[in-house]
């Protein structure tokens, strides 16, 4: 790939979101991601490319347009209320966590 | 040989499942430089081989896949060694329950072998995110598989397994498959269960495979297929190839993707498929689908923001990554998760959390949900009009290694000519298209309106038999 497709797939390709360390410091709470510094920097960046890039879907009109979640149209799928016990015992899925105590998964204190 | 004639030999007592397992382990470790597999499930495959063959050797029959060894990608779960999501985070992690689809193949006799690489949690577009090292394309070594389910791809291309599985969330068993010169089918949305798949985005992710004919795409694609409780969203009961594909399709060729952004090779090789098509008596007319050039964007908003909330179950408590010296759950959320993904992990679930986040929700997410609808009803008036869809499956042939990985927005760009596909449901193989100047493959796409799968595949066949 030697050129980044100016043109067509390329819609205003200048870094101009702005994006402060603060904002990255935010997101990263709202996603319970403990970032070193090293990594706000680099992510500053990459999300405001990011997000100059998606902000060309502000060209489309989409006014009396309804929005779609999902493709099929299903609607609800009911299945029967009946109890189907699973192949999966407790201990399997205990045993899938590092730390336990007293048949429960162990986690440090919630409150500091 | 196709799977059909494997599984004819098997039970002729020509071979043997153990032979063919046997065979596919020595030639999976003699490719190890391709780095296409993380791990393989020798003693459960061995076991499940003699089994096999026991049973044949009784009179039994044993299903349609009868001792034929696969490879799943290493984010469906599979018994015989971890499901790694080609993760930190789920490194250790071996599956309580094994992937709905992987359970059809096992009761039709097939015998995985082994769980190839990935960009982890299938978050890219060229294996070389994955937290276990790159995989090398299948053809020259110095490109990219390609992704996000590099390693199926490559181990395809290499006849290490007949066939091997795939998810597709935005073009991630298409394009590798066009990478490394393989059949690729991504089949409509709810064909085949999502369940005991690693989820990545739940409104596009399906499950295909890859293999090296058309028809062993629709034997594979017709056990993977049907409704399942355990994945609400799967579609009723439909798949059934074609004996016969139909004279005298009408076939649209897409030209938003046949523009000079696009390389004049990949261009070519799709003028020469179309030619093709029509020396085969249907017709390829130039159609137009202007919302092509909006996709990625809305894609880059929709997806990332079901990514962000399909990734919020590792937290490091129930199974996963748990990070050591933490000293209150905040932080053993927040250290457990910086350390269990990979980059390209923590951008997406950001900028999930970003157009999710309120203020932006309707400028982003709601936007590109009508965007999207937008999309969907120019394929809609296409479909009623035209029978099928071509277009490229990638602008340009492999990349190298390390290229486009310094700018997350030139890596989504390969994605371009795939994500359509991806919001709006549709079906779509990509088949091989013949070479470039340099030797490297080149894949075109057929798509179809949903649930039109078996009629995307019959037309990628009977262009495959006119290449013979």
């Amino acid at each position: 790939m030697t050129a980044i497709f100016p043109g067509v797939f390329l819609v205003q390709y200048i870094p101009m979101s702005t994006i402060t360390t603060n904002d990255v410091r935010h997101l990263a709470q709202l996603s319970n991601l403990q970032l070193s510094d090293d990594e706000i920097t680099s992510l500053q960046t990459d999300l405001a490319n990011i997000l100059d890039y998606i902000d060309q879907l502000n060209e489309i009109d989409t006014s009396g347009v309804e929005p779609t979640y999902q493709v099929t149209g299903l609607e609800n799928v009911w299945r029967d209320d009946t109890v189907d016990m699973s192949t999966v015992t407790r201990e399997n899925l205990l045993a899938l966590t590092s730390e336990q105590a007293d048949n429960s998964i162990k986690v440090p204190q919630v409150l500091a | 040989m196709s799977i059909h004639g494997l599984v004819t030999q098997i039970n002729a007592g020509q071979t043997t499942a153990r032979a063919l397992v046997e065979d596919a382990l020595k030639k999976a470790k003699d490719a190890e430089e391709y780095h296409a597999l993380l791990s393989l499930t020798e003693e459960r495959a061995l076991a499940r081989a003699d089994e096999i063959d026991a049973r044949i050797k009784a009179g039994e029959s044993v299903g349609i896949l009868a001792g034929v060894p696969f490879v799943v990608k290493d984010n469906f779960l599979a018994f015989g060694a971890p499901t790694t999501a080609a993760s930190k985070m789920l490194e250790n992690f071996n599956a309580p329950v094994q992937a709905t689809v992987v359970e059809k193949l096992e009761q039709a006799g097939a015998i995985c072998i082994g769980k190839s690489n990935l960009d982890a949690f299938a978050h890219g577009g060229s294996t070389e995110n994955s937290a276990f090292g790159v995989t090398h394309n299948a053809i020259d070594k110095t490109k990219v598989a390609g992704g996000s389910s590099g390693g199926s791809a490559v181990v395809t291309a290499l006849d290490i397994v007949p066939f091997a599985l795939g998810s597709d969330t935005g073009g991630s068993i298409r394009q590798p498959a066009s990478f490394n010169g393989v059949f690729g089918m991504k089949p409509t949305y709810g064909m085949s269960s999502r369940y005991g798949v690693v989820a990545m985005a739940s409104s596009t992710d399906v499950m295909g495979c890859f293999a090296k004919s058309a028809d062993d795409i629709a034997l594979i694609e017709s056990v993977m297929a049907g409704q399942d409780t355990k994945d609400m969203t799967t579609l009723p009961d439909y798949f059934a190839p074609l004996a016969e594909i139909p004279a005298g399709l009408k076939i649209g060729l897409v030209k938003e993707a046949m523009t000079d952004d696009v390389d004049p090779e990949v261009r070519k090789a799709t003028e020469q498929y179309a030619e093709k098509l029509r020396a085969a008596g249907h017709t390829v007319d130039e159609v137009s689908l202007p919302s092509v050039k909006h996709s990625l964007a809305i894609y880059y908003i929709v997806v990332p923001a079901e990514v962000s909330s399909n990734l919020a179950r590792y937290d490091g408590v129930r199974f996963g990554h748990r990070a050591e010296g933490v000293q209150t759950l905040g932080e053993l959320y927040g250290r457990s998760r910086d350390e269990g993904f990979v980059t390209e992990n923590k951008r997406r679930i950001m900028i999930g959390s970003y157009v999710l986040s309120s203020g932006f929700f309707d400028a982003y997410y709601q936007q590109a949900q009508k965007a999207r609808t937008v999309l969907i009803n120019e394929f809609n008036d296409l479909f009623s009009q035209y029978d099928l869809l071509l277009m490229p499956t990638a602008p340009t042939p492999a990349f190298g290694i390390g290229e486009n990985t310094e700018d997350p927005v030139k890596m989504y760009l390969s994605d371009v000519m795939t994500v359509p596909m991806s919001l709006a449901g549709l079906p779509a193989i990509s088949a091989p298209a013949g070479v470039s100047e340099a030797g490297l493959p080149i894949g075109v796409q057929l798509v179809g309106p949903m649930k039109a799968d078996a009629l995307v595949i019959a037309a990628a066949g009977q262009m495959e038999q006119q290449n013979d």
